[in-house]
């Protein structure tokens, strides 16, 4: 479980979250939901570790991350898929794909892994010996989720995987999350601002406006509050 | 007609040389994008290193090996010591840090091996080689110059290649952010990087001593014509890197055997104007994307 308590994070004198706490269950898909500059992306840098907080903590299954290196936060299973996706662009599909492999797997289980990956994914098995800078966005996307499974994490932090996609292939992408989460017990924290597709595959849903909770509930309750939409999503 | 094959012959040695300590150049601005100013000089302290343990009798490749490895060490110990703790200050800052480590480092050895100059024992023998009648500008040493470097090369191009710490490595050059949420401990390799590159800065140190007036200073020369083969081959290229040497190499091998010697930095300077208002990044380089 994913706990987060109390969390303030400051640039300079810009706050950028004061007080958040929200839970993530295990084997859920939690998303967290807001405007543009609501605090959602530095909250999942935060957890990552790419960010230190003012006050507060984040713990995972127990542990403190809090004070981690971004290092050892992902060596306790939390992979973080950042906004833009992280696709290194200089590389092939398949060093991307095994880069997130090398902390994780010794080298005679790390193709096994991969190929689970291609499975997963069967564009990026045509395109494995292709530069990353050839894939069409929903490709990259597929790259980016699939490395980061690669390492086997149990948290997956994922920042707007639906930007700049298709309508149809973010409903791919959604369907496959949703059915990860299902299927592997894994827990995902999906931050978008394509609310309705996030809250169609989300159990939980947190609403974060100017740095703050507005509401931590369950995402049927949350898309049911038609003025707490049109207040804050938009819709 | 002989002239030109010894010039050539000549600015092919030199070239690998530049070559050496422009990727010593190359894998520091691909760790930490820094131009390091005191590649040079770390690699003259190394170098008389291993003089004075020959002048103690320790057999030649022990001092060899020596100068290497004590090349290791010391561009590990500048990036954690001098370098790390400017990591997110403004990138003037440890490039103005190199450029006092070059001073610090000559400073040092004049004062502890003496500032004038004296010689260094080549590995191999140095006069010219025979074919037929004429005796080429091209030793037994050059052959040891050009199959150094040469495995100086393919050493790094697998290490990059074929090794999943060179993946490691060129993921932490091109997107240290992304690599670190990869679990890749971009820290170390950043290290790794600037002890690399010493090693490569040693080895061009050990080439250049026997062939000239060795003293404190006898790399700074070589340390600008080296900046110029890995601008001409673009600053994160290794392929560019060797062939910048070879072009920077040639080209003032020339200058100097037709025009005169005294003309060769001259030369360096043409070729740096030259790239960099024709193709700034270089010739092996990416330019970079502008985001807008």
């Amino acid at each position: 479980m994913l706990d987060v308590e109390e969390l303030s994070v400051a640039y300079g004198a810009v706050k950028a979250l004061q007080g958040v706490s929200f839970q993530a269950q295990d084997g859920s898909v939690t998303a967290v939901l807001g405007a543009n500059g609501a605090g959602k992306t530095t909250l999942l840098r935060t957890v990552s570790g790419l960010v230190k907080p003012q006050s507060g903590t984040v713990s995972y299954d127990g542990v403190k991350l809090t004070g981690l290196s971004v290092e050892s936060i992902v060596r306790l299973g939390v992979s973080h898929v950042p906004e833009g996706r992280g696709v290194i662009e200089e590389l092939t599909v398949d060093e991307n794909l095994r880069l997130g492999t090398l902390w994780r797997f010794g080298h005679r289980e790390r193709r096994p892994m991969l190929q689970e990956i291609y499975d997963l994914f069967p564009p990026l098995a045509e395109r494995r010996n292709r530069m990353a800078s050839t894939l069409s966005g929903g490709e990259r996307q597929m790259l980016a989720i699939g490395r980061a499974l690669s390492s086997k994490p149990t948290l997956l932090l994922l920042d707007e995987p639906s930007l700049g996609l298709a309508p149809l292939v973010t409903a791919q992408i959604m369907a496959m999350i949703r059915k990860l989460a299902r299927e592997t017990r894994l827990t995902v924290v999906l931050v978008e601002q394509n609310v309705r597709s996030a809250l169609s595959i989300a159990e939980e849903a947190v609403v974060i406006n100017l740095g703050r909770v507005v509401i931590a509930d369950r995402a049927d309750t949350v898309a049911a509050d038609t003025q707490l939409r049109h207040h804050y999503l938009g819709f | 007609m002989s002239l030109f094959v010894n010039l050539t012959l000549n600015g092919i040695t030199n070239g690998m040389i530049f070559a050496a300590v422009a990727l010593g150049l190359v894998f520091i601005w691909r760790a930490t994008h820094i131009v390091n100013f005191g590649q040079g000089s770390m690699a003259m302290f190394t170098t008389y290193l291993a003089v004075t343990l020959l002048d103690r009798h320790l057999n030649y490749w022990l001092a060899f090996v020596a100068a290497l490895v004590a090349g290791l060490v010391l561009g590990a110990v500048i990036e954690q010591i001098l370098i790390r703790p400017l990591r997110g200050k403004p990138a003037l800052n440890p490039v103005i840090v190199t450029l006092g480590l070059f001073i610090l480092l000559e400073g040092l050895a004049g004062s502890i091996f003496g500032v004038g100059s004296r010689s260094f024992p080549p590995a191999f023998s140095q006069a010219g080689l025979k074919v037929g009648h004429t005796t080429l500008a091209f030793s037994h040493f050059d052959v040891f110059i050009l199959a150094a470097v040469v495995v100086l090369m393919l050493g790094t191009l697998a290490l990059f290649r074929a090794t999943s710490l060179g993946l490691r490595m060129r993921a932490a050059a091109f997107a240290p952010e992304v690599a670190r949420l990869l679990g890749v401990r971009v820290g170390r390799i950043l290290t790794l990087g600037w002890a690399l590159a010493a090693v490569a800065g040693s080895l061009a140190g050990l080439l250049v001593a026997p062939t000239v007036s060795f003293s404190p200073s006898f790399m700074d020369l070589i340390l600008v014509y080296a900046f110029t083969s890995a601008v001409v081959g673009g600053l994160d290229s290794p392929v560019g890197a060797l062939v910048g040497g070879l072009v920077t190499g040639l080209a003032l091998s020339y200058v100097g055997g037709y025009l005169g010697s005294s003309l060769e930095p001259l030369g360096a300077l043409a070729i740096l104007m030259v790239v960099l208002s024709a193709r700034p990044e270089g010739i092996f380089s990416r330019p970079e994307p502008r985001r807008v």
